[in-house]
């Protein structure tokens, strides 16, 4: 009969090689994405970014959103990029909305997402995100505006 | 674990391909992936550890209670806090939070941690000093409130699809 110590080391080991296993099989997919955001920094430049937005302010926070959940990589980016934005005169609702999507909505990590937690989860949760991204803009630029 | 090789294969051919009109931008590329894989090496170190120990130390009925459909306010609170404390890409916690949904944590409380990662602690001085404290207030009030109205629509969703 195993002592108390014996069984609390089997199941360490157990428990050890049940996550091993499970992050084993997620690897493939953990470096496909890793690969993809290498050629996605390379091709898609800050300045291709900017270069999308008109100064309409409706139709760049819609802009926003978009470009926000196509982009990736550190959020510091995303405030430099949208800071830059802001100086160049593009309104603080489109900038909102880009940042806020960079960070919740990931149409590049997508593949990962409803690989490991479902496809129909992944879809509502970007989906509602993208939404909630200019919603949270539009609150946030109103707020703001209130009280300046 | 199939589909997971099959878009692995695919990046890989996608390289191969553009490696023969632009190979100059492919190694860049691949510099770039190598630098993402070394700079999330520690996060990923951590969530093996954490999954690990919630392997070990949690069972499902724990789970359940905590982040499952009894959780209550305690299991919103837990998932906002958590998603604004977690750090690193967001593709290195699927994993733990498969795991965790495996053991019954909720769906919109998945979502909630998820969109909790909006809120980034360490870059709040940058984000003040670029667009004002009075813009960063509000920011984060508003994202953490728009995390509880997406997980709530999350599981509204589910709950009609579980009817039909």
């Amino acid at each position: 009969m195993d002592t108390m110590d014996e069984k609390i080391k089997k199941r360490i080991a157990t428990s050890f090689f049940k996550t091993i296993r499970s992050f084993g099989v997620m690897l493939p997919m953990l470096a496909g994405i890793i690969l993809m955001l290498g050629l996605f920094k390379v091709y898609v430049t800050p300045e291709m970014i900017k270069s999308v937005f008109s100064g309409q302010p409706l139709q760049d926070a819609l802009l926003g959103s978009v470009i926000g959940s196509i982009s990736t990589g550190n959020p510091i980016t995303s405030y430099i990029i949208g800071k830059g934005l802001v100086d160049d005169g593009i309104s603080l609702f489109a900038v909102t909305s880009f940042i806020v999507a960079w960070v919740t909505v990931g149409i590049v990590q997508l593949p990962a997402e409803a690989a490991l937690l479902g496809k129909k989860f992944a879809l509502a949760r970007n989906g509602l995100s993208f939404v909630l991204a200019i919603l949270v803009a539009l609150a946030t630029v109103m707020t703001i505006g209130v009280i300046n | 674990m199939q589909y997971g090789l099959y878009f692995l294969v695919f990046i890989v051919a996608l390289y191969g391909i553009l490696f023969f009109f632009d190979n100059e931008r492919i190694y860049r590329a691949l510099q770039i992936s190598q630098d993402i894989f070394i700079q999330i090496l520690p996060v990923l170190a951590m969530v093996i550890l954490l999954m690990w120990i919630s392997n070990y130390l949690l069972k499902p009925s724990t789970v359940s209670k905590h982040l499952g459909k009894e959780s209550g306010i305690k299991g919103w609170v837990l998932a906002v806090s958590f998603g604004i404390i977690s750090h690193g890409s967001i593709y290195v916690w699927y994993p733990l939070l498969k795991n965790l949904r495996e053991q019954g944590m909720r769906d919109g409380l998945i979502a909630v941690f998820l969109y909790n990662r909006a809120v980034k602690i360490p870059l709040l001085p940058l984000m003040i000093y670029y667009f004002g404290a009075a813009f960063v207030a509000a920011l984060t009030f508003y994202t953490i409130l728009a995390s509880v109205v997406e997980g709530k629509l999350i599981e509204l969703i589910e709950s009609c699809r579980a009817v039909e």
